[in-house]
């Protein structure tokens, strides 16, 4: 009954193709839109926007942009976090020598870098397939975070070896280092993500998303009818890794101000891993439940005790969240393993058949 | 399928009264002076943390229960746990700062590297005591940065120094082989251009064995080159689980314990009692008291550990580790009280705070009349010197406790100042437009 799309006729090619072709699609992304550019900004607090939102957001890219290579094109990666340092490095270079260039531009820019290394390392997944090359993606992530420690010049031969974000303007306002407000981070941060997706989104239902698609369920039938292997998946690999350089550029400029070569170390690609197979495969909004799920479920619960009442010493609320998120991926995962995408489509299911289920 | 619908709204639920929380954190009330710690006791590092956790609560809560406070104003303590972790430890920041905070203590040289530029813009002052940035002890360009005692240069100088008056004299050096084992962060590589600059300067060789933060419990290829290079003596820059490690492995290929010197922060009880018998003579720096034999301390034991206010462990009062927790909130407190007389008022802010630091001037007679004579070596900030290169000791281990092996020794000061000096012009221009001081200096 809520979600009911019969009587929605189109009359034209165009309006069929449209990229939410359903009303209620249509009024539920205006509204999800209208609260992140509008109400958020409003009523958000500092911390909720620097602590919840942006690395929320700057997850969820890093989140599609893994799911791009193992949600659509079926190549499993570990390299994620070395991938995203790439692009944090590269921002990172660019704006030293660069100083005077627009920031956003020098971080859509080290995208590039960091598509050309996961290029290279997608080469073999040529001959590699499956769990083998989730080891040679790993052998990215350990040489990557190895360059990041013993090559100076990457971040300028600081004598603490972390990149410090220097002061940028964009149009007269401060957009990175300290004196950068929030809410410009935000809407930053924000303004790319949404961009990305939305190209995304296009890019995935049109012909290189499906070949990508063609790729991750069967090769050779690909092969058959035409798509080239390798160009399709080291375009996958590349895009991915644009992607992800991009979030990564994102989390040192606009939202940690200083990172450290552990701060894109492996814990940081599984983290992404679990974000895509949480939130669940092939799937863009599930990028962002994922990312919601393992970066913000944990924030709100720490603050759950005190709002009830209780004094509980700050490392067992820690021990606490810890050992309830947890259970809660696990339980999850137990009761639907397709993800939280999966979910939302049988509630939206529910909801069309409402009030008479069948 | 009801379970299941249940669970998940019962996490929603959490989530949203938690966002809600998150939404409606407000001001500290009026009439305290809060700080907060930002403190680990879970995670690798733990090990090291809980025992400064500890001393830091345990001291500023005794001056509650004592004395109500500093100046007769309370002060409000909340803890939020770090794990070692830099973006924790962001997140505990933007978390705290709104609610007045007075002072940060970030206990690692990783989260106050990202504070570092934050502290001029919220107005709230850093104060890593004895780690961090070295160069923030150049006042006119990090005014909210305090590292007083002491440096890593400076603790890096007093090793040298000590060596060579193993060896009788710094002329000796040369031709040695110097080994500096250390946790391969921030924290670990602080000290390397000064190590580089005395080696070149006494001719010594420095030799560096690096230990991943990921890999710290295991060093056995680390010490297996150590064994075969076979370095006259052995420096060690080890946090959390990487000291007792190395202990342990030293120990195991029998490396002279006499000659492997730790930094202050390697200088943990738990550390060296990690290595067993074969850990006896090992050294560490320390500038903070050793034993439990203190007034202050009994007056901790009574207000605080034994009407059950705090999680420690009566044993561990006194512990190399614990102390220096103390000597942290010691720093705080007075810093609070000199502020208090500087601004007449008696609920500061973070400004107030950070007139109260730089005039902070913590002598014999101060110290003894806080119950602690001989707990540190008397201190004092200046508007250009923030760390104050103050002297440290050499402490042994003798197989069951530390004791103090050397006198106060005082750090190369004109080795060290001016490579401050450079460092902090190297920082300001790498992250140009450094703020200019315009903080007046306190009188």
């Amino acid at each position: 009954m809520f979600y009911r799309e019969a009587g929605q006729f189109k009359t034209s090619y165009q309006a069929d193709q449209a990229l939410f072709p359903i009303l209620q699609d249509r009024i539920g992304m205006v509204v999800i839109l209208a609260i992140a550019f509008v109400a958020i900004p409003l009523l958000a607090n500092d911390f909720f926007l620097t602590s919840i939102m942006i690395p929320f957001l700057i997850f969820a890219l890093a989140a599609i942009g893994l799911n791009i290579l193992t949600g659509f094109c079926g190549q499993l990666s570990l390299g994620t976090g070395a991938f995203m340092g790439v692009g944090a490095y590269a921002a990172y270079k660019l704006t030293s020598i660069f100083p005077d260039a627009n920031i956003i531009l020098m971080v859509l820019l080290s995208g590039v870098f960091s598509a050309a290394i996961g290029a290279v390392f997608g080469l073999p997944s040529l001959r590699i397939k499956g769990l083998y090359l989730a080891v040679t993606t790993l052998a990215a992530q350990f040489f990557l975070e190895w360059c990041f420690i013993r090559i100076p010049w990457l971040y300028n031969y600081n004598a603490s070896g972390a990149i410090e974000v220097p002061r940028r303007e964009v149009f007269g306002l401060v957009a990175s280092g300290a004196e950068a407000t929030p809410i410009v981070r935000y809407f930053i941060v924000l303004g790319i993500t949404v961009l990305i997706t939305w190209l995304m989104a296009n890019v995935l239902r049109g012909r290189i998303g499906r070949s990508w698609m063609m790729i991750r369920d069967m090769d050779i039938a690909a092969e058959l009818m035409g798509i080239r292997p390798l160009r399709t998946k080291l375009m996958a690999f590349a895009v991915s890794s644009y992607i992800c350089g991009v979030a990564g550029a994102m989390m040192v400029f606009f939202w940690l101000n200083a990172a450290e070569p552990s701060s894109y170390s492996i814990r940081l690609s599984f983290q992404i891993l679990f974000m895509v197979i949480l939130g669940g495969l092939g799937s863009l909004g599930g990028a962002f439940l994922g990312a919601a799920f393992i970066w913000i479920l944990p924030v709100a619960l720490k603050f759950v005790p005190g709002l009830l009442g209780m004094d509980i010493a700050a490392e067992t609320v820690e021990h606490a969240t810890f050992m309830t998120v947890g259970a809660l991926i696990i339980f999850f995962l137990i009761v639907e393993p397709h993800g939280f995408a999966r979910l939302w489509q049988i509630a939206k299911q529910k909801l069309r058949v409402w009030p008479f289920p069948y | 399928m009801r379970n299941f619908k249940q669970l998940a709204l019962g996490t929603a639920v959490a989530a949203g009264v938690g966002l809600t929380g998150i939404l409606s954190t407000a001001a500290q009330a009026q009439d305290t002076n809060y700080v907060p710690l930002l403190t680990y006791r879970t995670g690798p590092y733990a090990g090291s943390g809980i025992p400064i956790a500890n001393g830091m609560h345990d001291y500023l809560a005794m001056l509650n229960e004592r004395d109500g406070g500093v100046g007769g104003v309370k002060i409000a303590i909340e803890e939020c746990e770090t794990g070692y972790n830099a973006q924790k430890g962001v997140e505990c920041y933007e978390a705290t700062k709104g609610k007045g905070a007075l002072v940060y203590n970030p206990y690692s040289t990783g989260i106050t590297l990202q504070l570092i530029p934050k502290a001029g813009v919220d107005k709230i002052p850093v104060l890593s005591m004895g780690y961090g940035l070295s160069a923030a002890a150049v006042g006119e360009t990090f005014p909210w940065i305090f590292n007083v005692p002491d440096t890593y240069w400076d603790g890096a100088s007093v090793i040298i120094k000590y060596i060579g008056e193993q060896e009788g004299g710094l002329e000796n050096l040369k031709g040695k082989k110097i080994g500096y084992i250390f946790l391969d962060a921030g924290y670990g590589r602080e000290p390397i251009p000064l190590l580089e600059k005395l080696a070149e300067k006494y001719g010594f060789e420095l030799m560096q064995y690096p230990v991943p933060g990921a890999e710290m419990q295991n060093q056995s290829s680390q010490w297996l080159n150590v064994r075969r290079d076979r370095p006259d003596y052995m420096v060690m820059w080890g946090w959390g689980a990487m000291s007792p490690t190395a202990i342990k492995e030293a120990v195991k290929i029998r490396y002279p314990m006499d000659k492997f010197i730790g930094v202050w922060w390697s200088a943990g009880d738990d550390d060296a009692a990690a290595g067993g018998e074969g850990a006896k003579g090992y050294k560490a720096l320390n500038f903070s008291g050793v034993g439990g034999d203190f007034p202050a301390l009994n007056d901790i034991r009574k207000h605080v550990i034994e009407t059950g206010n705090s999680s420690t462990d009566a044993a561990s009062v006194g512990s190399t580790l614990y102390n220096r927790g103390v000597l942290n909130s010691v720093i705080i407190a007075e810093a609070i009280r000199t502020a208090q007389e500087k601004t007449g008022k008696k609920v500061i802010t973070g400004e107030d705070m950070r007139i109260g630091l730089e005039a902070l001037n913590l002598d014999e007679a101060r110290l003894e009349e806080l119950g602690l004579k001989g707990f540190a070596h008397p201190m004092k900030v200046t508007c250009e010197d923030h760390g104050g290169s103050n002297p440290v000791f050499v402490q042994e281990w003798d197989g069951k406790q530390w004791r103090q092996a050397s006198d106060w020794i005082e750090p190369m000061t004109d080795e060290v100042r001016p490579l401050l000096e450079a460092a902090a012009k190297d920082y300001a221009e790498k992250n140009a437009p450094w703020p200019k001081r315009t903080e007046p200096c306190p009188d």
